[in-house]
């Protein structure tokens, strides 16, 4: 799994840094890397970088995760991007919620790059 | 009995939600910082304690957790975080401290039975400067727990409301 463009959303600098850092160690080859601090920012580097994944926190201010995965929706160019949501609303509830809003997995923080790996390599094969 | 009530009776003197929010700090350093987080033995002296990150709880449970360390502990946080010098992590310690409290806070919702679903956090806020006293509305308990980072305390609150 090689070549792997993702975009990652979250408010914090860190967090982004950590789940980079943490798709790397899963063994999953990132050849480039886009951030985003809220849903906003994220749409508008969705309309400039073509990527193949993206993951994304849900309490953000500006626009949160889930209102950037249905906004996402509406974007003919990236609507078809996968979208997995990294965050601490872990209860089932905001997954419930998180999925049907069109989010393809979902990874509780804190987290493992093993966790991250098993999330996101189904997403990346087309089996989620 | 909603869940606020079930926190407030103790178990052998000490609040039952303490080995909780214990084991949801002690999971966030472990697996974010590779770090073991130990009991103190004593209180520390808050006045060193100069760093204080918060997130606030509404919905089934109100209330506020706080996260408070020194500068030193801090900077460390940061670097274990982002696998950097703690030099090169300084700019980046009140984003860390935020993002702990942000996940301490998560993490001890979802080990609360009931609560996981009815609760929603806040982004976090930090503080910087040890003076200070925080008071709240309508307070209707508070739990803290001292843990050691690195031989160094560490201050893990939630103050709830009615």
């Amino acid at each position: 799994m090689d070549n792997i463009r993702a975009l990652i959303v979250d408010d914090s600098s860190v967090m982004r840094k950590i789940v980079e850092r943490s798709l790397r160690q899963a063994g999953i080859g990132i050849s480039q890397v886009f951030e985003a601090a809220n849903g906003a920012e994220a749409l508008g580097a969705l309309k400039e970088h073509t990527v193949d994944l993206v993951l994304c926190d849900i309490n953000m201010p500006v626009m949160d995760g889930l209102e950037f995965v249905k906004q996402l929706s509406l974007l003919d160019i990236a609507k078809d991007t996968p979208v997995v949501m990294i965050t601490t609303e872990g209860s089932e509830a905001h997954v419930v919620q998180a999925l049907s809003a069109g989010a393809r997995g979902y990874i509780r923080k804190p987290f493992t790059p093993d966790q991250v790996k098993e999330h996101v390599v189904p997403v990346l094969t087309g089996k989620l | 009995m909603n869940a606020v009530d079930q926190a407030l009776p103790s178990e052998q003197g000490r609040p039952c939600w303490i080995p909780l929010l214990e084991s949801a700090a002690q999971e966030v350093f472990e697996l974010m910082l590779d770090s073991h987080l130990t009991l103190a033995a004593k209180q520390p002296d808050p006045a060193g304690l100069n760093v204080t990150s918060m997130v606030s709880l509404t919905g089934e449970l109100y209330g506020t957790m706080t996260v408070r360390c020194s500068d030193q502990s801090a900077g460390l946080m940061a670097s274990k975080m982002l696998g950097v010098d703690v030099e090169k992590a300084a700019c980046q310690m009140w984003d860390a401290v935020g993002e702990i409290c942000n996940m301490v806070a998560g993490n001890f919702k979802n080990k609360v039975a009931g609560l996981g679903d009815g609760c929603l956090l806040s982004v976090p806020a930090v503080i910087t400067g040890a003076d200070y006293s925080l008071h709240l509305v309508a307070e209707a308990g508070s739990f803290q727990t001292t843990l050691l980072f690195e031989g160094a305390p560490v201050v893990f609150s939630l103050q709830v409301y009615r």
